[in-house]
Protein backbone atom coordinates (compact mmCIF):
# COMPACT_ATOMS: atom_id res chain seq x y z
CA UNK A 1 0.00 0.00 0.00
CA UNK A 2 1.64 3.09 -1.47
CA UNK A 3 0.55 6.71 0.52
CA UNK A 4 0.96 10.10 -0.50
CA UNK A 5 0.61 12.52 2.71
CA UNK A 6 0.22 16.08 2.34
CA UNK A 7 0.24 18.61 5.23
CA UNK A 8 0.05 22.67 4.54
CA UNK A 9 -2.25 23.76 7.64
CA UNK A 10 0.11 26.32 8.73
CA UNK A 11 3.52 27.84 7.88
CA UNK A 12 5.23 24.93 7.75
CA UNK A 13 4.87 22.19 5.03
CA UNK A 14 5.45 18.56 4.23
CA UNK A 15 5.01 16.12 1.63
CA UNK A 16 5.48 12.09 2.16
CA UNK A 17 5.47 8.60 0.21
CA UNK A 18 5.15 5.68 2.51
CA UNK A 19 5.09 2.27 1.14
CA UNK A 20 3.96 -0.68 3.76
CA UNK A 21 4.83 1.42 6.93
CA UNK A 22 8.01 2.34 5.32
CA UNK A 23 8.99 6.35 4.65
CA UNK A 24 10.21 6.25 1.13
CA UNK A 25 10.59 9.96 0.95
CA UNK A 26 9.89 12.94 3.17
CA UNK A 27 10.09 16.78 2.87
CA UNK A 28 9.52 18.75 6.18
CA UNK A 29 10.00 22.59 4.75
CA UNK A 30 9.71 25.79 7.40
CA UNK A 31 10.18 28.30 4.83
CA UNK A 32 8.36 31.69 4.01
CA UNK A 33 7.36 30.40 0.45
CA UNK A 34 3.73 30.14 -0.14
CA UNK A 35 2.31 26.84 -0.27
CA UNK A 36 0.65 27.68 -3.76
CA UNK A 37 3.89 27.74 -5.19
CA UNK A 38 6.02 24.72 -3.41
CA UNK A 39 3.90 22.73 -2.43
CA UNK A 40 3.30 21.23 -6.01
CA UNK A 41 6.90 21.35 -7.20
CA UNK A 42 7.38 19.42 -3.85
CA UNK A 43 4.79 16.77 -4.72
CA UNK A 44 6.33 15.94 -7.79
CA UNK A 45 9.64 15.85 -6.31
CA UNK A 46 9.04 13.44 -3.67
CA UNK A 47 7.66 11.24 -6.77
CA UNK A 48 10.82 11.67 -8.61
CA UNK A 49 12.87 10.80 -5.99
CA UNK A 50 10.98 7.43 -5.30
CA UNK A 51 11.02 6.86 -8.99
CA UNK A 52 6.95 6.40 -8.87
CA UNK A 53 4.17 8.07 -10.66
CA UNK A 54 1.12 9.41 -9.80
CA UNK A 55 -1.04 6.04 -10.57
CA UNK A 56 1.15 4.12 -8.21
CA UNK A 57 -0.37 5.55 -5.26
CA UNK A 58 -3.10 4.06 -3.48
CA UNK A 59 -4.25 6.30 -0.98
CA UNK A 60 -3.79 10.11 -0.08
CA UNK A 61 -3.77 11.53 3.49
CA UNK A 62 -4.30 15.07 3.93
CA UNK A 63 -4.26 17.44 7.07
CA UNK A 64 -7.68 18.89 7.27
CA UNK A 65 -7.37 21.58 9.52
CA UNK A 66 -7.27 23.42 11.59
CA UNK A 67 -5.06 25.96 10.81
CA UNK A 68 -4.28 28.82 8.41
CA UNK A 69 -7.94 28.79 5.78
CA UNK A 70 -5.60 29.59 2.43
CA UNK A 71 -2.99 26.95 4.01
CA UNK A 72 -6.02 24.26 4.64
CA UNK A 73 -7.29 24.51 1.02
CA UNK A 74 -4.37 24.46 -0.88
CA UNK A 75 -3.43 20.73 0.53
CA UNK A 76 -7.31 19.78 0.41
CA UNK A 77 -7.80 20.91 -2.91
CA UNK A 78 -4.65 19.19 -4.23
CA UNK A 79 -5.53 16.19 -2.02
CA UNK A 80 -9.13 15.85 -3.29
CA UNK A 81 -8.07 16.70 -6.66
CA UNK A 82 -5.62 13.92 -7.07
CA UNK A 83 -7.57 11.22 -4.80
CA UNK A 84 -10.59 12.15 -7.33
CA UNK A 85 -9.07 11.94 -10.81
CA UNK A 86 -6.49 9.07 -9.65
CA UNK A 87 -9.78 7.29 -8.17
CA UNK A 88 -7.82 6.76 -4.85
CA UNK A 89 -9.59 7.13 -1.00
CA UNK A 90 -8.90 10.14 0.83
CA UNK A 91 -8.61 10.47 4.44
CA UNK A 92 -8.46 13.10 6.03
CA UNK A 93 -6.18 13.66 9.59
CA UNK A 94 -6.81 16.62 12.24
CA UNK A 95 -4.44 18.74 11.80
CA UNK A 96 -3.88 19.38 15.84
CA UNK A 97 -3.35 15.38 16.26
CA UNK A 98 -0.61 14.89 13.52
CA UNK A 99 1.13 17.46 15.19
CA UNK A 100 0.61 15.56 18.63
CA UNK A 101 1.40 12.44 17.39
CA UNK A 102 5.69 13.79 17.28
CA UNK A 103 5.61 13.41 20.57
CA UNK A 104 3.62 10.30 21.10
CA UNK A 105 6.20 8.43 23.43
CA UNK A 106 5.43 11.26 25.72
CA UNK A 107 3.19 9.29 28.20
CA UNK A 108 1.30 12.38 29.69
CA UNK A 109 -1.10 14.81 28.08
CA UNK A 110 -0.68 16.38 24.95
CA UNK A 111 -1.19 19.94 24.14
CA UNK A 112 -1.26 21.14 20.34
CA UNK A 113 -1.79 24.52 19.66
CA UNK A 114 -1.84 27.16 16.35
CA UNK A 115 -2.17 30.54 17.22
CA UNK A 116 -5.73 32.30 16.38
CA UNK A 117 -5.13 35.92 17.07
CA UNK A 118 -6.36 38.06 19.70
CA UNK A 119 -5.60 35.74 22.52
CA UNK A 120 -7.11 32.67 20.84
CA UNK A 121 -5.94 29.39 19.84
CA UNK A 122 -6.95 26.64 17.40
CA UNK A 123 -6.13 23.64 20.31
CA UNK A 124 -6.92 20.37 21.04
CA UNK A 125 -5.87 17.68 24.09
CA UNK A 126 -4.60 14.46 23.74
CA UNK A 127 -3.48 11.49 26.19
CA UNK A 128 -0.12 9.82 25.31
CA UNK A 129 0.25 6.84 23.71
CA UNK A 130 -2.84 6.00 21.70
CA UNK A 131 -3.74 10.09 21.40
CA UNK A 132 -6.92 9.44 22.83
CA UNK A 133 -8.90 12.93 22.87
CA UNK A 134 -9.91 14.15 25.60
CA UNK A 135 -10.06 18.27 24.76
CA UNK A 136 -11.30 18.13 20.96
CA UNK A 137 -9.81 20.56 18.28
CA UNK A 138 -11.86 23.74 18.88
CA UNK A 139 -11.46 27.64 18.47
CA UNK A 140 -11.15 29.49 21.85
CA UNK A 141 -9.57 31.66 24.85
CA UNK A 142 -5.79 30.19 25.20
CA UNK A 143 -7.04 31.52 28.71
CA UNK A 144 -10.14 28.82 29.58
CA UNK A 145 -7.76 26.14 27.84
CA UNK A 146 -5.01 26.60 30.20
CA UNK A 147 -7.83 26.55 33.23
CA UNK A 148 -8.81 23.28 31.88
CA UNK A 149 -5.73 21.63 31.58
CA UNK A 150 -4.59 22.96 35.29
CA UNK A 151 -7.04 20.87 36.65
CA UNK A 152 -5.52 17.71 35.37
CA UNK A 153 -2.66 17.84 37.44
CA UNK A 154 -0.35 16.29 35.37
CA UNK A 155 2.11 16.93 33.25
CA UNK A 156 1.49 18.53 30.13
CA UNK A 157 3.87 18.56 26.60
CA UNK A 158 3.05 21.78 24.79
CA UNK A 159 3.67 21.49 20.80
CA UNK A 160 3.45 23.42 17.76
CA UNK A 161 6.02 26.36 16.17
CA UNK A 162 2.93 28.33 18.11
CA UNK A 163 3.89 27.79 21.65
CA UNK A 164 6.45 29.88 21.93
CA UNK A 165 4.59 33.21 21.30
CA UNK A 166 2.10 31.69 24.61
CA UNK A 167 5.18 30.65 26.36
CA UNK A 168 5.25 33.56 29.31
CA UNK A 169 1.13 32.89 29.86
CA UNK A 170 1.38 28.83 29.85
CA UNK A 171 3.92 29.06 32.38
CA UNK A 172 2.57 31.69 34.39
CA UNK A 173 -0.85 29.36 34.68
CA UNK A 174 0.90 25.78 34.55
CA UNK A 175 4.12 26.51 36.26
CA UNK A 176 6.01 23.47 36.03
CA UNK A 177 3.13 21.48 34.80
CA UNK A 178 4.20 22.71 31.59
CA UNK A 179 6.55 21.18 29.18
CA UNK A 180 8.00 22.45 25.44
CA UNK A 181 8.76 20.12 23.05
CA UNK A 182 12.09 20.49 21.58
CA UNK A 183 12.05 23.10 17.65
CA UNK A 184 12.15 20.12 15.30
CA UNK A 185 9.41 18.51 16.74
CA UNK A 186 7.00 21.59 16.52
CA UNK A 187 6.95 20.48 12.70
CA UNK A 188 4.20 18.43 11.29
CA UNK A 189 5.43 15.77 9.50
CA UNK A 190 3.36 14.16 6.63
CA UNK A 191 4.97 10.81 7.35
CA UNK A 192 3.24 10.98 10.95
CA UNK A 193 -0.02 12.21 8.92
CA UNK A 194 -0.10 8.68 7.23
CA UNK A 195 0.80 6.68 10.20
CA UNK A 196 -2.53 8.24 11.56
CA UNK A 197 -4.24 7.57 8.19
CA UNK A 198 -3.18 4.00 7.93
CA UNK A 199 -5.24 3.38 11.06
CA UNK A 200 -9.06 4.84 9.90
CA UNK A 201 -11.11 2.88 8.15
CA UNK A 202 -10.78 3.95 4.11
CA UNK A 203 -13.69 6.03 3.05
CA UNK A 204 -15.22 5.61 -0.29
CA UNK A 205 -14.34 7.01 -3.68
CA UNK A 206 -18.05 8.90 -3.49
CA UNK A 207 -16.81 10.58 -0.48
CA UNK A 208 -13.75 12.98 -1.90
CA UNK A 209 -16.25 15.33 -3.94
CA UNK A 210 -17.74 16.62 -0.67
CA UNK A 211 -14.43 16.55 1.60
CA UNK A 212 -13.85 20.33 2.52
CA UNK A 213 -11.38 21.51 5.63
CA UNK A 214 -11.98 21.63 9.20
CA UNK A 215 -11.54 25.29 9.77
CA UNK A 216 -13.22 25.25 13.04
CA UNK A 217 -14.82 28.50 12.39
CA UNK A 218 -17.08 30.07 10.10
CA UNK A 219 -16.28 32.55 8.11
CA UNK A 220 -16.76 36.01 9.90
CA UNK A 221 -19.34 37.34 7.70
CA UNK A 222 -21.29 33.88 7.86
CA UNK A 223 -20.98 34.71 12.15
CA UNK A 224 -22.49 37.86 11.28
CA UNK A 225 -25.04 37.05 9.02
CA UNK A 226 -26.36 33.97 11.55
CA UNK A 227 -26.40 36.47 14.40
CA UNK A 228 -28.12 39.15 12.69
CA UNK A 229 -31.20 36.52 11.33
CA UNK A 230 -31.16 34.71 14.82
CA UNK A 231 -32.35 37.91 15.65
CA UNK A 232 -34.68 38.77 13.48
CA UNK A 233 -36.35 35.11 13.69
CA UNK A 234 -36.52 35.80 17.35
CA UNK A 235 -38.28 39.15 16.64
CA UNK B 1 -5.10 24.14 -34.99
CA UNK B 2 -6.00 21.02 -33.31
CA UNK B 3 -6.30 20.48 -29.59
CA UNK B 4 -8.41 19.46 -26.58
CA UNK B 5 -8.06 21.40 -23.40
CA UNK B 6 -10.03 21.23 -20.48
CA UNK B 7 -9.72 24.89 -18.27
CA UNK B 8 -11.12 26.10 -14.87
CA UNK B 9 -11.72 29.29 -13.94
CA UNK B 10 -12.28 30.29 -9.87
CA UNK B 11 -11.57 34.28 -9.99
CA UNK B 12 -14.52 35.12 -8.20
CA UNK B 13 -17.71 33.50 -7.61
CA UNK B 14 -18.51 30.97 -10.18
CA UNK B 15 -16.91 27.83 -9.72
CA UNK B 16 -16.59 26.62 -13.48
CA UNK B 17 -15.18 23.92 -16.21
CA UNK B 18 -15.15 23.31 -19.58
CA UNK B 19 -13.53 21.08 -22.18
CA UNK B 20 -12.79 22.96 -25.83
CA UNK B 21 -12.02 21.45 -28.67
CA UNK B 22 -10.05 23.89 -31.46
CA UNK B 23 -10.34 26.62 -29.39
CA UNK B 24 -13.43 27.40 -30.80
CA UNK B 25 -15.92 24.05 -30.24
CA UNK B 26 -17.73 23.88 -26.77
CA UNK B 27 -17.72 20.70 -25.66
CA UNK B 28 -18.91 21.26 -21.88
CA UNK B 29 -19.43 24.73 -19.93
CA UNK B 30 -20.51 24.37 -16.16
CA UNK B 31 -20.43 26.48 -14.18
CA UNK B 32 -21.81 26.36 -10.36
CA UNK B 33 -22.54 30.08 -9.41
CA UNK B 34 -22.82 30.90 -5.37
CA UNK B 35 -24.61 33.75 -6.02
CA UNK B 36 -27.67 32.57 -3.72
CA UNK B 37 -25.22 32.16 -1.14
CA UNK B 38 -23.18 35.79 -1.63
CA UNK B 39 -26.79 37.44 -2.36
CA UNK B 40 -27.00 37.31 1.72
CA UNK B 41 -23.58 39.92 2.13
CA UNK B 42 -24.65 41.94 -0.77
CA UNK B 43 -21.39 41.64 -2.53
CA UNK B 44 -19.04 38.61 -3.19
CA UNK B 45 -17.45 37.94 0.27
CA UNK B 46 -13.77 36.55 -0.43
CA UNK B 47 -13.54 33.90 2.25
CA UNK B 48 -16.90 32.80 1.73
CA UNK B 49 -15.85 32.38 -2.35
CA UNK B 50 -12.95 30.57 -1.42
CA UNK B 51 -15.14 28.24 0.60
CA UNK B 52 -17.52 26.97 -1.87
CA UNK B 53 -14.62 26.62 -4.38
CA UNK B 54 -13.03 24.19 -2.22
CA UNK B 55 -16.96 22.64 -1.83
CA UNK B 56 -17.53 22.40 -5.85
CA UNK B 57 -14.27 21.81 -7.54
CA UNK B 58 -13.98 18.32 -8.08
CA UNK B 59 -17.76 17.89 -8.78
CA UNK B 60 -17.47 20.98 -11.12
CA UNK B 61 -14.55 19.56 -13.19
CA UNK B 62 -16.03 15.96 -13.41
CA UNK B 63 -19.27 17.18 -14.57
CA UNK B 64 -16.98 19.10 -17.60
CA UNK B 65 -15.37 15.85 -18.35
CA UNK B 66 -18.48 13.98 -18.49
CA UNK B 67 -20.67 15.78 -20.11
CA UNK B 68 -17.89 16.47 -23.02
CA UNK B 69 -17.46 12.49 -23.02
CA UNK B 70 -13.73 12.80 -22.64
CA UNK B 71 -11.06 11.05 -20.61
CA UNK B 72 -7.70 13.08 -19.04
CA UNK B 73 -5.66 11.02 -22.10
CA UNK B 74 -7.69 12.68 -24.66
CA UNK B 75 -6.48 16.08 -23.37
CA UNK B 76 -4.00 18.15 -24.68
CA UNK B 77 -3.27 20.73 -21.77
CA UNK B 78 -4.99 21.86 -18.12
CA UNK B 79 -6.02 25.60 -18.44
CA UNK B 80 -6.32 27.78 -15.56
CA UNK B 81 -7.54 31.32 -14.72
CA UNK B 82 -4.09 33.14 -13.01
CA UNK B 83 -5.75 36.45 -12.35
CA UNK B 84 -7.00 38.84 -12.12
CA UNK B 85 -9.35 38.21 -9.56
CA UNK B 86 -9.73 37.13 -5.95
CA UNK B 87 -6.31 35.90 -4.90
CA UNK B 88 -8.12 32.98 -2.48
CA UNK B 89 -10.36 31.78 -5.32
CA UNK B 90 -7.54 31.55 -7.97
CA UNK B 91 -5.83 29.06 -5.58
CA UNK B 92 -8.41 26.99 -5.65
CA UNK B 93 -8.75 26.63 -9.55
CA UNK B 94 -4.72 26.86 -9.82
CA UNK B 95 -4.19 24.53 -7.58
CA UNK B 96 -6.93 21.60 -8.95
CA UNK B 97 -5.37 22.47 -12.47
CA UNK B 98 -2.10 21.66 -11.38
CA UNK B 99 -2.76 18.52 -9.52
CA UNK B 100 -4.53 17.21 -12.66
CA UNK B 101 -2.60 18.14 -15.00
CA UNK B 102 0.37 16.34 -12.88
CA UNK B 103 -1.73 13.14 -12.36
CA UNK B 104 -2.00 12.71 -16.09
CA UNK B 105 1.61 14.37 -16.99
CA UNK B 106 -0.33 17.13 -19.55
CA UNK B 107 1.39 20.91 -19.85
CA UNK B 108 -0.43 23.71 -17.63
CA UNK B 109 -1.56 27.11 -19.10
CA UNK B 110 -2.03 30.11 -16.93
CA UNK B 111 -4.80 32.23 -18.69
CA UNK B 112 -5.54 36.16 -17.72
CA UNK B 113 -9.24 36.57 -16.93
CA UNK B 114 -9.64 39.71 -19.29
CA UNK B 115 -7.77 37.59 -21.86
CA UNK B 116 -10.53 35.20 -21.68
CA UNK B 117 -13.67 37.26 -21.44
CA UNK B 118 -12.27 38.60 -25.07
CA UNK B 119 -11.87 34.94 -26.51
CA UNK B 120 -15.53 34.58 -25.67
CA UNK B 121 -15.97 35.72 -29.31
CA UNK B 122 -14.15 32.79 -30.52
CA UNK B 123 -16.54 30.86 -29.30
CA UNK B 124 -18.85 32.74 -31.75
CA UNK B 125 -16.79 32.96 -34.77
CA UNK B 126 -13.34 33.50 -35.92
CA UNK B 127 -11.62 36.46 -34.35
CA UNK B 128 -10.82 38.95 -37.07
CA UNK B 129 -7.87 41.50 -37.12
CA UNK B 130 -7.01 44.24 -36.26
CA UNK B 131 -9.84 43.47 -33.44
CA UNK B 132 -10.79 46.32 -30.75
CA UNK B 133 -12.54 44.61 -27.64
CA UNK B 134 -14.76 46.59 -25.32
CA UNK B 135 -14.44 44.41 -22.12
CA UNK B 136 -17.15 45.70 -19.56
CA UNK B 137 -17.44 44.19 -16.28
CA UNK B 138 -17.80 43.84 -12.72
CA UNK B 139 -13.78 44.68 -11.81
CA UNK B 140 -13.00 46.20 -15.28
CA UNK B 141 -14.07 48.47 -17.72
CA UNK B 142 -11.07 48.56 -20.62
CA UNK B 143 -10.82 49.38 -24.57
CA UNK B 144 -7.96 46.68 -25.61
CA UNK B 145 -7.16 46.50 -29.34
CA UNK B 146 -5.61 43.35 -31.09
CA UNK B 147 -3.63 43.57 -34.17
CA UNK B 148 -3.42 39.90 -33.61
CA UNK B 149 -3.86 36.86 -31.58
CA UNK B 150 -2.25 36.94 -28.27
CA UNK B 151 -1.41 40.59 -28.94
CA UNK B 152 -2.99 42.91 -26.12
CA UNK B 153 -3.27 46.89 -25.89
CA UNK B 154 -5.05 48.54 -23.90
CA UNK B 155 -6.21 51.88 -24.96
CA UNK B 156 -7.89 52.82 -22.34
CA UNK B 157 -9.67 51.93 -19.09
CA UNK B 158 -11.68 53.38 -16.31
CA UNK B 159 -9.44 55.91 -14.28
CA UNK B 160 -11.83 55.05 -11.39
CA UNK B 161 -15.23 52.76 -10.92
CA UNK B 162 -15.95 49.39 -13.08
CA UNK B 163 -19.07 50.23 -15.13
CA UNK B 164 -20.46 46.81 -13.61
CA UNK B 165 -19.14 48.13 -9.69
CA UNK B 166 -20.73 51.54 -10.78
CA UNK B 167 -24.63 49.55 -11.82
CA UNK B 168 -24.20 48.04 -8.51
CA UNK B 169 -23.56 50.73 -6.35
CA UNK B 170 -26.83 52.63 -7.73
CA UNK B 171 -28.73 49.87 -7.50
CA UNK B 172 -28.21 49.78 -3.97
CA UNK B 173 -28.54 53.15 -4.02
CA UNK B 174 -32.43 52.24 -5.45
CA UNK B 175 -32.12 49.33 -2.64
CA UNK B 176 -32.30 46.65 -5.41
CA UNK B 177 -30.97 43.39 -4.51
CA UNK B 178 -27.46 42.09 -5.25
CA UNK B 179 -26.18 41.96 -8.24
CA UNK B 180 -28.06 45.00 -9.18
CA UNK B 181 -27.00 45.37 -13.09
CA UNK B 182 -29.71 43.70 -14.37
CA UNK B 183 -32.52 45.28 -12.65
CA UNK B 184 -31.56 48.28 -13.54
CA UNK B 185 -31.45 47.44 -17.11
CA UNK B 186 -35.32 45.61 -16.93
CA UNK B 187 -36.35 49.30 -14.97
CA UNK B 188 -34.74 51.53 -17.58
CA UNK B 189 -36.47 49.69 -20.29
CA UNK B 190 -39.78 50.56 -17.98
CA UNK B 191 -39.35 54.17 -18.42
CA UNK B 192 -40.68 56.36 -20.28
CA UNK B 193 -37.95 59.31 -19.96
CA UNK B 194 -34.93 59.01 -17.92
CA UNK B 195 -33.63 61.73 -15.38
CA UNK B 196 -30.64 63.80 -17.25
CA UNK B 197 -27.53 62.94 -15.65
CA UNK B 198 -23.61 64.15 -16.86
CA UNK B 199 -21.39 62.24 -18.94
CA UNK B 200 -18.27 61.99 -18.52
CA UNK B 201 -16.24 62.36 -21.13
CA UNK B 202 -12.31 62.62 -20.53
CA UNK B 203 -11.58 64.45 -23.90
CA UNK B 204 -8.85 63.11 -26.15
CA UNK B 205 -8.64 59.70 -24.18
CA UNK B 206 -10.22 56.69 -24.51
CA UNK B 207 -10.40 56.09 -20.66
CA UNK B 208 -13.57 56.24 -18.79
CA UNK B 209 -14.67 57.20 -15.53
CA UNK B 210 -18.22 56.50 -13.51
CA UNK B 211 -17.95 57.87 -10.19
CA UNK B 212 -19.18 60.91 -10.87
CA UNK B 213 -21.92 59.69 -12.24
CA UNK B 214 -22.48 57.31 -9.39
CA UNK B 215 -22.41 60.76 -7.47
CA UNK B 216 -24.81 62.39 -9.18
CA UNK B 217 -27.66 59.74 -8.97
CA UNK B 218 -26.72 60.17 -5.16
CA UNK B 219 -26.77 63.44 -4.80
CA UNK B 220 -30.16 63.58 -6.99
CA UNK B 221 -31.92 61.37 -4.91
CA UNK B 222 -30.82 63.02 -1.39
CA UNK B 223 -32.06 67.00 -2.90
CA UNK B 224 -35.57 65.45 -3.54
CA UNK B 225 -35.58 63.88 -0.67
CA UNK B 226 -34.42 67.04 1.18
CA UNK B 227 -37.33 68.54 -0.52
CA UNK B 228 -39.92 65.79 0.59
CA UNK B 229 -40.33 64.26 -2.52
CA UNK B 230 -39.42 60.99 -3.62
CA UNK B 231 -37.82 59.75 -6.83
CA UNK B 232 -39.00 57.44 -9.52
CA UNK B 233 -36.79 54.73 -9.34
CA UNK B 234 -37.25 53.41 -13.02
CA UNK B 235 -36.34 56.94 -14.49
CA UNK B 236 -33.44 57.36 -12.40
CA UNK B 237 -32.43 53.80 -13.63
CA UNK B 238 -33.11 54.76 -17.53
CA UNK B 239 -31.07 58.27 -16.51
CA UNK B 240 -27.78 56.30 -15.17
CA UNK B 241 -28.10 53.72 -18.28
CA UNK B 242 -28.15 56.20 -21.20
CA UNK B 243 -25.43 57.92 -19.43
CA UNK B 244 -23.39 54.94 -19.53
CA UNK B 245 -24.03 53.32 -22.90
CA UNK B 246 -23.71 56.69 -24.20
CA UNK B 247 -19.97 56.93 -23.09
CA UNK B 248 -19.55 53.22 -23.70
CA UNK B 249 -20.52 53.69 -27.47
CA UNK B 250 -19.15 56.90 -28.08
CA UNK B 251 -15.89 56.16 -27.21
CA UNK B 252 -15.59 52.66 -28.67
CA UNK B 253 -16.83 53.46 -31.98
CA UNK B 254 -14.39 56.36 -31.98
CA UNK B 255 -11.58 54.21 -31.63
CA UNK B 256 -13.27 51.66 -33.43
CA UNK B 257 -13.02 54.01 -36.87
CA UNK B 258 -9.26 56.16 -35.68
CA UNK B 259 -7.81 52.10 -35.74
CA UNK B 260 -9.72 50.97 -38.39
CA UNK B 261 -10.81 47.74 -37.17
CA UNK B 262 -12.36 45.03 -38.58
CA UNK B 263 -13.98 43.49 -36.02
CA UNK B 264 -15.52 45.29 -32.41
CA UNK B 265 -16.24 42.57 -29.49
CA UNK B 266 -18.17 43.60 -26.33
CA UNK B 267 -17.21 41.30 -23.39
CA UNK B 268 -17.71 40.79 -19.29
CA UNK B 269 -20.93 40.83 -17.50
CA UNK B 270 -21.98 44.61 -18.46
CA UNK B 271 -22.09 43.40 -21.89
CA UNK B 272 -25.37 41.55 -20.93
CA UNK B 273 -26.79 44.58 -20.79
CA UNK B 274 -29.71 45.19 -23.51
CA UNK B 275 -29.42 48.50 -23.76
CA UNK B 276 -26.00 48.29 -24.51
CA UNK B 277 -25.83 45.45 -26.81
CA UNK B 278 -28.82 47.23 -28.86
CA UNK B 279 -26.38 50.78 -28.88
CA UNK B 280 -23.21 49.28 -29.93
CA UNK B 281 -24.92 47.27 -32.88
CA UNK B 282 -26.98 50.06 -33.96
CA UNK B 283 -23.99 52.53 -34.08
CA UNK B 284 -21.21 49.66 -35.82
CA UNK B 285 -23.70 48.97 -38.32
CA UNK B 286 -24.05 52.28 -39.24
CA UNK B 287 -20.16 52.31 -39.74
CA UNK B 288 -20.04 48.93 -41.66
CA UNK B 289 -17.80 47.55 -39.01
CA UNK B 290 -18.68 43.60 -37.86
CA UNK B 291 -19.69 43.53 -34.06
CA UNK B 292 -19.76 40.49 -32.19
CA UNK B 293 -21.70 40.06 -28.60
CA UNK B 294 -21.18 36.80 -27.36
CA UNK B 295 -23.99 34.76 -25.51
CA UNK B 296 -24.67 35.83 -22.28
CA UNK B 297 -23.88 32.71 -21.14
CA UNK B 298 -20.48 33.47 -22.26
CA UNK B 299 -19.85 36.75 -21.39
CA UNK B 300 -20.29 36.53 -17.33
CA UNK B 301 -17.71 34.20 -16.11
CA UNK B 302 -17.31 30.92 -17.30
CA UNK B 303 -14.25 28.51 -18.22
CA UNK B 304 -14.96 28.03 -22.07
CA UNK B 305 -13.80 31.17 -22.68
CA UNK B 306 -10.27 30.68 -20.51
CA UNK B 307 -9.81 27.11 -22.64
CA UNK B 308 -10.13 29.34 -26.14
CA UNK B 309 -7.89 31.62 -25.35
CA UNK B 310 -5.39 28.39 -23.52
CA UNK B 311 -5.79 27.28 -27.25
CA UNK B 312 -4.16 29.39 -29.22
CA UNK B 313 -2.20 29.89 -26.59
CA UNK B 314 -1.01 26.19 -26.57
CA UNK B 315 -0.97 26.21 -30.23
CA UNK B 316 2.00 29.44 -29.47
CA UNK B 317 3.87 27.14 -27.20
CA UNK B 318 2.95 29.27 -24.18
CA UNK B 319 3.28 27.04 -20.59
CA UNK B 320 3.14 27.62 -17.10
CA UNK B 321 4.78 25.40 -14.66
CA UNK B 322 3.75 23.91 -11.64
CA UNK B 323 4.75 26.44 -9.39
CA UNK B 324 2.23 28.66 -10.78
CA UNK B 325 0.64 31.02 -7.84
CA UNK B 326 -2.72 33.31 -8.22
CA UNK B 327 -1.56 36.85 -9.41
CA UNK B 328 -4.65 39.02 -8.03
CA UNK B 329 -3.39 41.74 -10.35
CA UNK B 330 -1.94 40.05 -13.33
CA UNK B 331 -1.76 42.40 -15.97
CA UNK B 332 -2.50 41.63 -19.41
CA UNK B 333 0.35 41.62 -21.41
CA UNK B 334 0.90 39.96 -24.85
CA UNK B 335 1.66 36.52 -25.62
CA UNK B 336 2.52 36.87 -29.19
CA UNK B 337 6.23 37.29 -30.12
CA UNK B 338 5.81 39.80 -32.53
CA UNK B 339 7.09 43.38 -32.10
CA UNK B 340 4.44 44.88 -29.85
CA UNK B 341 4.58 48.38 -31.22
CA UNK B 342 1.65 49.81 -32.87
CA UNK B 343 0.29 52.40 -35.05
N1 LIG C 1 -27.95 43.39 -17.82
C1 LIG C 1 -26.95 43.98 -17.17
N2 LIG C 1 -26.76 45.31 -17.23
C2 LIG C 1 -25.74 45.91 -16.60
N3 LIG C 1 -24.88 45.27 -15.83
C3 LIG C 1 -25.02 43.93 -15.71
C4 LIG C 1 -26.04 43.21 -16.37
N4 LIG C 1 -25.90 41.90 -16.06
C5 LIG C 1 -24.84 41.81 -15.24
N5 LIG C 1 -24.32 43.03 -15.01
C6 LIG C 1 -23.18 43.37 -14.17
O1 LIG C 1 -22.06 42.61 -14.55
C7 LIG C 1 -21.18 42.48 -13.43
C8 LIG C 1 -20.69 41.08 -13.35
O2 LIG C 1 -19.94 40.82 -14.50
P1 LIG C 1 -18.77 39.76 -14.48
O3 LIG C 1 -19.28 38.51 -13.87
O4 LIG C 1 -18.17 39.68 -15.83
O5 LIG C 1 -17.80 40.54 -13.53
P2 LIG C 1 -16.67 39.93 -12.66
O6 LIG C 1 -16.26 38.64 -13.27
O7 LIG C 1 -17.10 39.99 -11.26
O8 LIG C 1 -15.52 41.01 -12.87
P3 LIG C 1 -14.11 40.84 -13.61
O9 LIG C 1 -14.34 39.95 -14.79
O10 LIG C 1 -13.75 42.22 -14.00
O11 LIG C 1 -13.22 40.24 -12.61
C9 LIG C 1 -21.97 42.91 -12.21
O12 LIG C 1 -21.47 44.16 -11.81
C10 LIG C 1 -23.40 43.00 -12.73
O13 LIG C 1 -24.17 43.97 -12.06
MG1 LIG D 1 -15.28 38.23 -15.06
Amino acid sequence: MIWLGIETSNAPLSVAIVRDGEVLSEIVQNTKSTHSVTCMPTIEEVFRKTNLKPVDIDAVAVSEGPGSYTGLRIGVTIAKTLSWTLKKPLVGISSLKVLASNVELFDGIICTMFDARRKNVYAAVYKGKELKTIIPEHHGSLEELLQQLKEYQETIMFVGSDVKKFKEEIQSVLGEQAKFAPPSLNLPRASKLIELAEKEPLPTLEMVHSFVPKYHRLAEAEANWLKAHQKEQKG
Amino acid sequence: MENLILAIETSCDETAASVIRNGNEILSNVVASQIDSQKRFGGVVPEIASRHHVEQITVVIEEALEKASIVPSDLDAVAVTEGPGLVGALLIGINAAKAFAFAHGLPIIGVHHIAGHIYASALVEPMKFPLLALVVSGGHTELIYMKEHGSFEVIGETRDDAAGEAYDKVARVLNLPYPGGPHIDRMAHEAKKGVDFPRAWLEDTYDFSFSGLKSAVINYKHNLEQRGQSIVPEEVAKGFQDSVVEVLTTKTIKAAKELGVKQVIVAGGVSANRGLRESLSKALEQEGIPFTAPPLSLCTDNAAMIGACAAYMFEAGVRSDLSMNGLPGKELKSWSNTDDKLR
